[in-house]
C-alpha cells in the first residue's frame, strides 16, 4: 500500500529553532531516508522551499489566474512529503512518528493513503 | 595506464572527433555525429584497458565514428528511402576531415548556442564537449537519465531547426561570452551539489574547470577566458574549507584558512596576472581579481578591503549588475562601517522584489548584526532563509538568527 507522508509545517516554529534542533531534524531525515531505502520502503520524498516562494494559479471564469501564494490565512503548510510502500497504515504511523518533526511542538504529520501515482517515484 | 588516465585521452579527444565529424556532415547531423562519437568512446572505454591505448588516439576514434556515422547514414537513408524522402547527410558537405585547425572551441560554440535554454546548453557541452555518458550527466543533477537523454536529444533537435553552421562564421570579436556564462553556471551548480558515492561519477564544478582549461589553450590571449578560468580555480582552492563536518555551510570570514588549496591558488593567480598584463580586463577577470585578494589574505581583518572596494565598484560599473553592488556593499562595509554598507545597499532596494531578495536579506543580515542592530538583524537573516533553496544555507542563517537571539536573551537575563 502506498501512503504519502505529508510534513505540515509552521513557518514560525521553523523560525524559532536552535542550532542543535536543526541539525538533530537534518541528521534525523537522512538516517530517517537511509533506513527506509534499506527496507524498500522508500520510493521518494521532497523538501520544499518556503511558502512565500509559491504561487497559485487558480481556475477563475475567464481562464486560469496566477497570485503570489499560497493562502494567507493559514498558519500550517506542507513542507514536504515522503512517498512509501507499507504493508499497512499502522506501518505508515510508525514510519511517520520516526521523522523528526514529530519530536518538535508544533510540526505534524499527515499520513494519507495514496490512490494513483506515476512518474519516476513510483 | 590508469582507467582514469584512459578516459582522460578519450575524453580529451572527444571534441575534436565530433569536430571533424561537423565539418563534414554540418551542424544539422549534429544527432547523428555525436552519437557516432558516443559509441566510438564506448568503443574505447570497452577496448582500450584491456587492449591499450592507441598510438593515435585520436585516429583511432575518428576511423571508429566515422564508421558508425556511414552506418547510421545508411539505416537513415534506407528509412527515409522507404519514406521516399531526402537524406541530407548522404552527401558530405566536405571530404577533408582532418587537417583543420582544433575546432573544439567551435563545437562549445555550437552546444552553448543562444537559441537553447541554460539547461539544455549545460547538459549539451557536458556529453559533446566533455564527452560525458547521459547517465554520468545526470547522475550529477541527480535526475533520471530519461530526462537527461530528452533534454540532450530536444537541444539537439533545435540545433537542427534554428539552421544552425559549423563551424559558426567567425566575426570580427568571435563573441565567447555565451560559452562562459554556461561554463560558469556549470561551475556555481557543482559547487552546491551533494557528492556522488559511484566511482563513475562526476563533479560539475570539475568539469567545468576541465572545460575553461580546454577553451584557455585554445584561446590563451582572451582575457576573460583566462578570468573566468583563474576564477574558477580561485574559488575552488576553498572548497574543503567551505563546509564542515557535517555538511553545514562556513562562511568565508570562519574558514579555516589553512585548508585552502595552496597550488589552485598560485595557479589560479599566475593566470590572472599573466592574462591581466595585457591591460584589459572584464567582469570574470575582475571578480578572479577579488577572489585571489582574498586567497592571499591570512584573515578578514587582513584582507585587502580597499581593493576590493575599487573592484567592486569597476565591475558595477561594467555590468550594472545589482549583484555587483550588494558586494561591494560588504566591502564598503570593511572600509566604511556597516552603516554605510547598508546605505549602499539601500541604493538598490528595489532590486530586492526583483528576485535578489535572498542575497540582499542576507547581506543586510550580516550588516545589521555588526551594526549592533540584533532585532532588525534576526528578522533580515529569517527573511534570507525563506528565501532560498539551499538547505545548508537555509539552516546557517537559521542558526545565526538562532545565536542572535540566544545572544540577545543571554544579555537581557544577564
Amino acid at each position: 500500500m502506498k501512503y504519502m507522508i505529508l510534513m505540515q509545517v509552521r513557518p514560525d516554529v521553523l523560525d524559532a529553532l536552535t542550532a542543535e534542533q536543526m541539525q538533530a531534524i537534518g541528521e534525523g531525515h537522512q538516517a530517517f531516508i537511509d533506513s527506509i531505502t534499506a527496507s524498500g520502503e522508500m520510493l521518494g520524498t521532497v523538501a520544499l522551499a518556503d511558502p512565500s516562494q509559491s504561487k497559485v494559479v487558480r481556475g477563475a471564469a475567464g481562464g486560469p489566474e496566477v497570485v503570489d501564494g499560497p493562502f494567507a490565512e493559514t498558519k500550517e503548510f506542507m513542507g514536504g512529503y515522503y512517498l512509501v510502500e507499507v504493508e499497512s497504515e499502522e506501518r505508515a504511523l510508525e514510519l511517520a512518528r520516526q521523522i523528526p518533526d514529530a519530536a518538535i511542538d508544533g510540526l505534524a504529520l499527515e499520513v494519507r493513503p495514496v490512490m494513483f501515482s506515476a512518474g519516476s517515484d513510483v | 595506464m590508469t582507467d582514469r588516465s584512459f578516459e582522460d585521452l578519450w575524453r580529451g579527444n572527444a571534441p575534436q572527433v565530433l569536430a571533424a565529424l561537423l565539418r563534414r556532415y554540418g551542424a544539422a547531423q549534429l544527432d547523428l555525429c555525436e552519437d557516432a562519437v558516443q559509441e566510438a568512446l564506448l568503443a574505447a572505454h570497452q577496448q582500450w584497458p584491456t587492449a591499450g591505448a592507441p598510438a593515435d588516439a585520436r585516429g583511432w576514434l575518428l576511423t571508429v565514428a566515422r564508421r558508425r556515422m556511414i552506418d547510421r547514414i545508411r539505416s537513415e537513408h534506407q528509412r527515409r528511402e522507404r519514406e521516399h524522402a531526402y537524406a541530407d547527410a548522404w552527401r558530405p558537405l566536405a571530404d577533408a576531415e582532418t587537417g583543420h585547425a582544433d575546432d573544439s572551441v567551435e563545437v562549445l560554440r555550437l552546444c552553448c548556442h543562444p537559441s537553447l535554454s541554460t539547461p539544455a546548453q549545460v547538459a549539451l557541452t557536458l556529453r559533446a564537449v566533455a564527452g560525458l555518458s547521459t547517465a554520468q550527466i545526470a547522475r550529477a543533477h541527480l535526475l533520471p537519465e530519461a530526462t537527461i537523454a530528452q533534454r540532450i536529444s530536444r537541444a539537439k533537435a533545435r540545433i537542427r531547426a534554428v539552421g544552425a553552421v559549423f563551424p559558426e562564421p567567425s566575426d570580427a570579436d568571435d563573441r565567447l561570452d555565451p560559452v562562459l556564462a554556461v561554463l560558469y553556471v556549470m561551475f556555481t551548480e557543482g559547487h552546491t551539489s551533494t557528492e556522488g558515492a559511484d566511482v563513475n561519477d562526476v563533479r560539475l564544478s570539475d568539469e567545468a574547470i576541465r572545460l575553461a582549461r580546454m577553451l584557455h589553450r585554445e584561446r590563451a590571449h582572451d582575457v576573460e577566458v583566462a578570468g573566468l578560468l583563474a576564477l574558477m580555480l580561485l574559488t575552488d582552492a576553498r572548497r574543503a574549507a567551505r563546509t564542515g563536518a557535517r555538511g553545514e555551510l562556513v562562511p568565508l570570514d570562519e574558514q579555516d584558512r589553512t585548508r585552502w588549496d595552496q597550488e589552485l591558488i598560485a595557479e589560479g593567480t599566475g593566470i590572472l596576472d599573466a592574462a591581466l598584463a595585457g591591460g584589459r580586463h572584464g567582469p570574470y577577470s575582475i571578480q578572479a581579481a577579488i577572489a585571489a585578494l582574498h586567497d592571499d589574505a591570512p584573515s578578514t581583518e587582513t584582507t585587502d578591503w580597499p581593493q576590493i572596494l575599487a573592484l567592486y565598484r569597476l565591475l558595477e560599473l561594467e555590468t550594472g549588475n545589482p549583484v555587483a553592488t550588494v558586494n561591494r556593499a560588504v566591502a564598503q562595509a570593511m572600509v566604511h562601517g556597516p552603516e554605510s554598507g547598508l546605505a549602499a545597499i539601500d541604493e538598490i532596494a528595489d532590486a530586492r522584489v526583483r528576485g535578489d531578495r535572498r542575497r540582499i536579506a542576507s547581506v543586510r543580515a550580516h550588516l545589521l548584526e555588526r551594526a549592533g542592530r540584533p532585532e532588525e538583524a534576526i528578522a533580515e537573516y529569517l527573511d534570507a532563509a525563506r528565501a532560498t533553496l539551499s538547505i545548508p544555507e537555509r539552516d546557517y542563517l537559521r542558526a545565526r538568527a538562532a545565536r542572535l537571539r540566544g545572544g540577545a536573551a543571554g544579555s537581557a537575563a544577564g
